[in-house]
Parts: structure tokens; sequence; C-alpha cells
């Protein structure tokens, strides 16, 4: 037998292939716009003219955007939100990154129940770690409240610091602090100018999931908040009755802040590894 | 999206980096361990004793005293049974229905998307920055009643004009479904794209064809995205209580409407207490098994 070169794909097999590598991407796109429509219904409908009641298209204005704090107790509620947001992930992203480093960077008894005890929060549903840190606060009698709210945040804000620090540590190239000890950089100057600048984005990007995790909790916050009202809390409580577009125009609002945070992160790291 | 990695990459031991003084590991794990304990361990211990209060005879509404009674555990789970299955059956077809569709486009993204990648990956989070909740408000409005797809359905001459999409167990799993798609996509993603082409191609010199590739190597190396993606997806999905709220009708309801009800609404404590104990316990244990079952230990 003499090898022979291979025969040209046949138009109809061709065609299948073309179907078959675009299928995907029609599929894709239609997975994206069924993620979208949502987010483009509440973008939509914070320009409606609504009065009280945003549920039915009454005409377009930028009112609500001029004014969102038109709407009673919504502002109240954001910059609720907003306070314990960055308090929670300024407390977890420190204490998250505390952890990090010394699962990533030394050895030391009990790894295997660290590790258990960072992974169990989150693999615990919000339901259960609301109400069992309610119990805990009612059998010791503390009313819940802001804090009450910080604290349960940053109880599960930590375990997400916790593996996106570990991960951005693991992915270091251990020569590069070797290299910098070969300097004569003792143990302290090779953390303050080698480690930490190198694992500062995986620190950032916890900070922001830490941040964007507490702005977002409803259940464990329902749950632990008393009648201090957060934004999630306040969409929640007025669903019954209607929300008011000014909710949707905060709600757009993060969505677009958030979308330019990550477009430029994204921008200044590609220019990093330019450079 | 680093965090995904996190939670499905193999991590090997500590790099031997660097020295380290015996006490520093637990000067650095010492706070936020101290936090995870106090306000995580000891609320478990706390929601287990108050699981088996009883509230004594004439006394106030929210007063309970432990008298360590077990029944509470059989009371509750009898008269809840419907909504306790209920939540593992819809969580488990939201889950299943996620990997569906999540699946393809995470393919679509570690293999097809070229320099677009990072693109698409934002998009695939951005919908999270609009609040949870306020999506799936929109998803009330969106399927509700007066809202454009029922208006649309209706022009068809075949529906019935009593047709409603909202207040359905359709719905809650929709919903369901929905809101935790990105927590299945980026697993996937993750796991998808650590592949080596070279194996996909080898598969192809040994004479496999596409579908088979897929099957025998595409499918088993993704695996570890497949366990973490249904894992982030079913628990909180066994656990959520806002789509059954919003979307759902008094027959759709899930445990978790009932342990929230029980606290807040009903004022009973022990039977919260005992339910949300009884769903830890079951998650934990279908957790326990399905990550034996698939072999693969990394995530812990």
């Amino acid at each position: 037998m003499t090898t022979i070169a291979p025969p040209m794909p046949s138009l109809s097999h061709r065609a299948s292939r073309w179907f078959s590598r675009n299928l995907i991407r029609i599929y894709a796109t239609v997975a994206f716009i069924y993620l979208f429509i949502p987010v483009a219904y509440t973008f939509a409908f914070s320009f409606n003219d609504a009065g009280k009641s945003n549920l039915v298209w009454q005409g377009f204005t930028l009112d609500n955007w001029k004014n969102p704090c038109g709407a009673p107790q919504v502002c109240q509620a954001v910059v609720n939100s907003i306070e314990i947001g960055l308090i929670s992930t300024i407390i977890a992203t420190i204490l998250g990154t505390m952890i990090a480093f010394a699962i990533g960077r030394h050895r030391f008894r009990g790894r295997s129940s660290t590790n258990l005890l960072i992974f169990l929060p989150m693999a615990t549903p919000e339901v259960v770690l609301g109400a069992s840190l309610l119990a805990m606060f009612l059998n010791l009698r503390i009313n819940p409240g802001f804090w009450t709210i910080v604290i349960a945040h940053v109880m599960f804000c930590i375990s997400f610091v916790v593996v996106t620090v570990k991960a951005r540590i693991a992915s270091l190239d251990p020569r590069l602090e070797q290299a910098a000890m070969d300097l004569y950089a003792n143990e302290r100057e090779t953390f303050r100018h080698v480690t930490l600048p190198l694992v500062m984005p995986g620190i950032a990007g916890a900070a922001l999931l830490a941040f964007s995790l507490s702005f977002d909790d409803f259940i464990i916050t329902n749950f632990n908040s008393g009648t201090v009202s957060t934004f999630p809390k306040f969409v929640y409580v007025s669903a019954a009755r209607g929300i008011p577009a000014q909710a949707n125009v905060i709600g757009s609002s993060m969505f677009f802040i958030a979308l330019i945070i990550v477009i430029v992160g994204q921008v200044v790291s590609r220019q990093r590894k330019k450079n | 999206m680093a965090f995904l990695h996190g939670a499905t990459a193999t991590h090997s031991g500590p790099k031997s980096g660097l020295k380290s003084r015996s006490y520093t590991p637990y000067l650095l794990l010492a706070p936020g361990l101290i936090w995870l304990v106090t306000f995580f361990i000891i609320p478990i211990f706390s929601l287990a004793s108050t699981s088996t209060m009883v509230r004594p005879e004439g006394a106030q509404i929210g007063t309970y005293v432990q008298e360590l009674r077990f029944q509470n555990y059989v009371d509750a789970f009898v008269a809840n049974q419907d909504q306790y299955i209920r939540s593992f059956v819809y969580a488990g077809i939201a889950t299943i229905l996620a990997l569906a569709i999540a699946y393809p486009l995470a393919y679509m993204i570690a293999f097809k998307s070229g320099k677009y990648r990072n693109i698409l990956l934002v998009l695939v989070v951005a919908p999270f920055f609009t609040s949870f909740l306020l999506r799936t408000v929109a998803w009330t409005q969106i399927l509700g009643d007066e809202g454009p797809v029922i208006s649309t359905l209706k022009l068809l001459p075949f529906v019935d004009e009593s047709i409603r999409l909202t207040a359905t167990p359709f719905a809650v799993v929709s919903g369901l479904t929905y809101n935790f798609l990105p927590f299945m996509t980026l697993p996937l993603y993750a796991s998808l794209e650590r592949i080596d082409p070279r194996t996909l191609e080898a598969a192809g010199d040994l004479y496999a064809n596409g579908f088979t590739t897929f099957r025998k190597v595409t499918v088993p190396l993704s695996m570890p995205g497949v366990v973490a993606g249904t894992l982030l997806t079913f628990i909180p999905a066994a656990g959520d209580y806002v789509n059954a709220a919003l979307l759902g009708n008094p027959n759709t309801k899930m445990i978790g409407n009932v342990i929230e009800s029980r606290f807040f609404a009903v004022v009973d404590y022990p039977t919260a207490a005992a339910l949300s104990f009884t769903l830890m316990a079951t998650i934990l244990i279908l957790v326990t098994l399905y990550i034996r079952r698939s072999g693969t230990d990394e995530l812990v």
C-alpha cells in the first residue's frame, strides 16, 4: 500500500463542519441574550415614567436618573449597603489574605482542618448560615442590626478571599523569590518588594469579589439585619407592591460601575504584561 | 474568576521558597480562623441547641428553654416533608438544566473564542453586577401576567387565555437555573481551558472522530469543573427561598421559605433550627458522597 494524500473533505462534510463550528457560536449568542434579558429589562424600566408602580411601561423619562433618591428609603438602603460592603471587604480581605499566605507559604500542623474550615462556609446554604448566626445572637440576647450584618458578611467573605488569593500565590514562580534572596534581600524585603506586589492583583480581585458578594447578599442579611435596611432587602420588601424605578437606576448604575472597573482592570493588567 | 480556578486547581503543598519561623503561620491564621470559629462554628452549635428547645407553657412568644426534645426534628420533618423534598428536586433539575446550558457556552469560550475570550468571560459575570434580587424581580415582570411573554403567547391561536408562567414550578426552576448559571459556567470554563489541545489532537491522530474525542477526552478532563459547577449551583439552589417567594405560589414553597417564615412570621425558632440543621446535614452528606464518587477530592 502506498501512502496517498488525504482526499479533500467533501462539500457536505465541509458544510457540516462549518455548521457545527458556527452552531456553538449561535448557541453562545442565544445563551448570552438569555443572560442579559433581565439586565436589559431593569435598565429599560429605569427610564419608565412609572409613578409608584413600575410594572407597565408608561412612557420615557429621565426623572428617575436625575433624582435617584426620589423614592423613600431607597438611598438610605444603598448607603447602608455601601458602608457594610466597605467595612466587611476591608476586614475580610485582610484576614483572608493572611490565611492565604499561611496556607500558600508555610508549613504548619492542622493544614487539612484549616482547609476544611475555609471550605465549609462555602458548602453551607446561606439560609443555614443566616439562621445559625441569628440563633446565636438570639441566645446571647444580642439585637441584630448594622454590626451583626458586618459580622455575617466578613464571615462568608473570608473563604472566598482565601481561595482567590491562594490561587494567585500558587501561580507565582517561586524562583522570583529565590532570586531576590540570592540577591541578599532578607525575608521581609523579599516579601515587601517581590511577593506582595506579585500577589496584589489577586488581593484586589478578592476585595472586589468580597464587596460584590456583600453588596448583593440578601438571605444572610435578611436574617441578621433587624430593622436595618440594605439595598437587596429594600428590593425584596418592596417587590410585593412594586419596586420604584429608582431601584432600577441604582441597579443599572452598579452594573455599569462594576463593568468599568473590570474593563479598566483588564486593560491595566494587559499593559503590564506588555511592559 | 480566580476563585473558581482556586476551587478546582490541584494545589501541591507549600512551595519551598521561603523559610519560616515556626510561629508565623499561626499568627497569620489566628485572626481569620477565630472569626470563622466564633461566627460560623459556634453558631452551628447554637443552632443545634436551639433545635431541641421547647416553649414553656404560658411563656412569652419567642422564649424557649432547653429540654433536649429531639422529637422536634421528627415533627418538623413530618410537617414540612413536601417542601423538603421539593427543594432537592427543584435544585436538582435546575442544576442539570444549568449544566446543559453552561457546558456548550464554557466550551465555546474555552476553545472557539480566540481573542474575544476575556470579553466573553466578563460578559458571563456581568449580569451579576445587577442585584440578584432586581434580576429575579425583572423575571417576575417579564414572565408576569401583563408581561411581554404572556402577551405574545396569547396572540397564538392555540394558546389558552388563562395561561400563566409566574406562580408555577416552571418559573421557580427557571429562576433557580438562571440565577446560578455563572456559578456553573466559570468552573466549567476553568477546567476546559486547562485541557492541553495536544491531547485532543492525539485523540484525532488515533482515529477518534470529533464526537468520540469529546466523549472520551474532553468530558473526562473537564470533570473537576463539572463537579465544582454542580456543587456551586446545587448547594445555594437547595437553600434558596427568593426564587420561590417571588416566582412561585404557596404550592411551590421550598425549605428555605419554611425556615424564613418559621423564624420571622411564626417565631418558632426550634422548628426553624431543626429544619436548617437537617438541610445542612443532608447537603453535607450528598456533597461528600458526590465528591467521593466523582473522585475529585481536590475541592477541599
